[in-house]
């Protein structure tokens, strides 16, 4: 089961719970599979079938370059953030 | 998967020092900047500027300019083409349509000073600067918004209309704040209740200006087959074309930009403000190519500062000296339009601690200022302020060592951001161990002459650096020499940082390279030279490009011994088997009949960079009767993770924490009260020269990054963090008063030191 960490915007959906357990083995079923557990989820993460614009996923330690293509490791993290540029 | 690596720690070129490949002609003055840019037929473009800071627009009248002689087109945003109400991925950034455009020539309201209001392309350059001038507009005058806190008001006077924030997930119409979001994990509230010390500041800073020698310039051919070509001074082609093909709504492939050389950036020349105006004004004008180059006060005016604000900080220790709850507000302008660096400074803000709980609430808010932009670092020098601020006040009343303090509590391997995510290994740890070994740290602060004072400050930071997409090929030519193309802008010498890494694995000296940075057509796509990205993620592309090669020559190797690939081996830039040894810039000559030209690409897209921490040191003395500053000595310890180039690594520390000793003790924009920027000029406009500075001592700690074969972590952004708090505190120290608004300034201390 993959680990969430919710953004703050989404806990609402999940009585306020900072982490919740999915269970996925790519970022674009995790997104879908949250959303049946978590009803309104969805369209905070996803636009177009992709990752909103400016949206940065964390899987592991690391921000995925692979969209909801990416596959996920049994028991992996993932968080969703605002993706950065620097100067 | 994520590749990582067995550090590699024997070198022959990596850890070197060599002349840069473009030396001679920037020293000479050979190199080709936007703003020599010649084409036959060129014209000029110019454009009429916003008196005012926040105005309705009524009208505008441009049959007077179209009427002058020399004059071939006139253009108003009614001219752009109409953009979605969207955002679109562009490359590794975000183009928003809309306000983007309306950014660049503003729409229905100007929303501040210098907002460009119309453009002109006519036979040279005075002849668009009086046509632009011809251009009358009648504006509605409208209260200006010039903080944040008159932008959050109740009653404030909206600024973006058509705006909805984003308010923790709720949609809010009406207001200035475009977004408010929130990292927390634990009970925050319970745990300050359990501390033993909690300590609250509120931290001001005014916008500031990244103060880069070359102004924004561009010059554009929309031909009459639908290509576009631009030379802009940019940080990133690729982001010129992502860009200007959004904001005019063709395809990326109708757009090559051409690669000039830059005269500065800082994380200000990654957004485009003549590209898509030249190009519209170029096609009007029957394809002439058409030439803006910014004045002076219009770049402190109208192109993209890093944002100012304020930063509410609160911390909660114990007697033991262990942080048990952090709590921040980051309040950051994002300028006229939406979008300032307040997510980055979320993630640096704690990034320096381990903590157990924390909450980091983040406000992007819209004030009548220009639309702000990246800056070194951007958003965790203002956040290493306050949270460092804080820091020091906590030292100071449990009577511990400042080091030591921040070693108990420093980040580590494992430990947790502000936004939840876990570092890999980091090298905070080395960093406050080499600044508390420091012979810096070590030495008395000395007396101050008579009528002076002196203090010290010492600060730490965090900047995460970029990874992303990046693009290298190599081709060994006939005489053992090797050309390299790749796609970074070279800012900082990162052509040769780069090559160097494909020679580390060649085997050829870097001198015996010739790296180009050709057009967005000629090379795969490679993103911004900014995020303390370059030298890691394009120096990746290389060294794979430089590994494919070695697959290919030993093939050739094979075909000329006549001998099974699999006994070819590759060492020290020797190809050896059964015997038989031939060096790789000897083989060079050799291909011909092995396939000829031996040629290799490699394009990367890496998900992380390994995070970059610096620890500075600052020692400074103020004048009693004036409150001047004087820095006379300063260390800037910092994890480089492997420095490829020391000297280029050592002079981005050094340039950065010149940059925040500015942004600490003298740069602000100077705001009037109708919302115009007074000090809009490099006189008024103080920033400190190498006449104000010592020389700025440098310990670079090499912690290897696990996701470089050298271990390379990213080094141009942190070292501008520490400085604001380091020599804030510095002066706290000097005169007894703590200072909770930057810059530090002499009238700021006199007032400080004559409220007694």
């Amino acid at each position: 089961m993959a680990t969430v960490f919710l953004p703050y915007a989404l806990r609402k959906y999940a009585d306020g719970a900072e982490q919740v357990e999915v269970a996925a083995s790519t970022l674009g079923e995790l997104v879908d599979n949250l959303e049946a557990a978590y009803p309104g989820t969805k369209h905070h993460l996803v636009v177009d079938g992709a990752l909103k614009p400016g949206l940065a996923a964390i899987v592991g330690h690391l921000a995925t370059r692979r969209g909801l293509l990416q596959k996920l490791d049994p028991d992996v993290e993932v968080h969703f953030i605002t993706a950065i540029s620097g100067g | 998967m994520v590749a990582t690596y067995e550090t590699k720690t024997d070198y022959k070129v990596i850890g070197s020092s060599p002349i840069r490949h473009d030396g001679l002609d920037k020293v000479t003055g050979r190199a080709i900047y936007g703003g020599d840019v010649k084409v036959p037929g060129l014209i000029w473009g110019d454009v009429l500027r916003s008196p005012h800071s926040h105005a309705r627009i009524k009208s505008i009248d441009t049959s007077a300019a179209k009427a002058m002689d020399g004059v071939f087109a006139v253009l108003t945003h009614a001219d752009f083409p109409k953009a979605d109400e969207r955002v679109i991925s562009a490359g590794e950034d975000t183009v928003d349509l809309q306000r983007d455009q309306a950014n660049i020539m503003a729409d229905s309201k100007v929303h501040y000073k210098g907002h460009v209001v119309a453009a002109v392309a006519a036979v040279d350059r005075n002849t668009a600067e009086e046509a632009a001038q011809a251009i009358k507009v009648e504006y509605e005058l409208l209260s200006p918004v010039s903080d944040v806190d008159t932008a959050m008001a109740d009653d404030a006077p909206i600024i973006l209309e058509s705006l909805v924030g984003d308010h923790l997930g709720e949609s809010v119409p009406n207001t200035n704040i475009a977004k408010i979001f929130r990292h927390e994990f634990g009970d925050v509230d319970d745990a300050f209740a359990n501390s033993d010390i909690v300590i609250e500041r509120t931290v001001e800073m005014s916008m500031i200006h990244q103060g880069y020698i070359e102004p924004h310039n561009a010059t554009a051919i929309w031909a009459e087959d639908g290509q576009l070509t631009v030379w802009s001074s940019t940080q990133g082609s690729f982001g010129v074309r992502s860009q200007t093909a959004g904001l005019l709504g063709i395809p990326e492939s109708r757009v090559k930009v051409n690669y000039v050389e830059i005269g500065g950036g800082f994380g200000g020349k990654t957004k485009v403000y003549f590209a898509p105006i030249a190009a519209l004004l170029s096609r009007a004008s029957g394809g002439r190519p058409v030439k803006f180059v910014m004045d002076r006060s219009s770049v402190f005016e109208a192109s993209g500062p890093a944002p100012g604000g304020k930063v509410r900080m609160k911390i909660g220790v114990n007697r033991d000296g262990k942080i048990t709850a952090a709590d921040t507000d980051l309040i950051l302008e994002a300028g006229g339009f939406p979008g300032s660096a307040v997510g980055a400074a979320a993630i640096c803000v704690f990034a320096c601690y381990d903590l157990p709980v924390s909450r980091i609430t983040g406000y992007d808010i819209v004030v009548n200022k220009p639309k702000s932009a990246a800056y070194r670092a951007p958003g965790s020098p203002q956040a290493s302020f306050a949270i460092e601020t804080v820091i020091d006040e906590i030292c100071d009343e449990l009577g511990i060592d400042k080091i030591k303090f921040r070693l108990d509590n420093a980040a580590h391997e494992g430990t947790r951001r502000g936004d939840g995510v876990q570092f890999i290994r980091v090298g905070l740890e080395e960093c406050l161990v080499a600044a508390q070994e420091s012979d810096h740290w070590k030495s008395p602060l000395g007396d101050a002459p008579d009528g002076r004072a002196r203090g010290r400050g010492i600060a730490s930071a965090y900047w995460m650096n970029g990874g992303g997409k990046s693009t290298c090929d190599l081709m060994l030519q006939d005489d053992g020499t090797v050309m390299m193309n790749e796609g970074s802008a070279d800012i900082g010498g990162t052509r040769t940082s780069i090559a160097m890494q494909a020679a580390e694995v060649l085997g050829i000296p870097v001198e015996d390279f010739h790296p180009s940075i050709p057009d967005t057509d000629s090379i795969g796509f490679t993103g911004v030279t900014g995020g303390s990205r370059t030298t890691y993620t394009t120096g990746l592309a290389a060294y794979n490009a430089a590994q494919k090669l070695v697959i290919e020559l030993k093939g050739r190797v094979a075909d000329l011994w006549e001998t099974e690939v699999g006994n070819v081996e590759f060492a020290d830039g020797t190809f050896t088997a059964n015997g038989d040894s031939i060096g790789i810039q000897e083989l060079a000559g050799k291909l011909d009949p092995t396939g000829g030209p031996a040629t290799s690409t490699s394009s990367v897209n890496l998900a992380e960079a390994g995070n970059a921490y610096g620890v500075h040191i600052c020692d400074l003395e103020v004048d009693l009767a004036t409150g001047k500053t004087d820095v006379i000595r300063y260390t800037a310890i910092q994890d480089v993770g492997k420095a490829v180039h020391p000297q280029y690594a050592e002079g981005q520390i050094q340039g950065g924490a010149v940059q925040g000793i500015g942004w600490a003790l003298n740069e602000e924009y100077f705001i009037t009260d109708d919302g115009a920027m007074a000090n809009k000029s490099f006189l008024d406009y103080r920033m400190p020269t190498s006449l104000d500075m010592p020389m700025i001592d440098t310990i670079m700690v090499e912690v290897p990054n696990p996701l470089h074969p050298y271990g390379v972590r990213g080094v141009g952004e942190v070292p501008i963090c520490p400085p604001l708090s380091a020599a804030t505190q510095a002066v706290k120290q000097a005169t007894g008063k703590a200072y909770y608004e930057l810059p530090v300034k002499p009238a700021r201390i006199l007032e400080a030191l004559n409220g007694d």
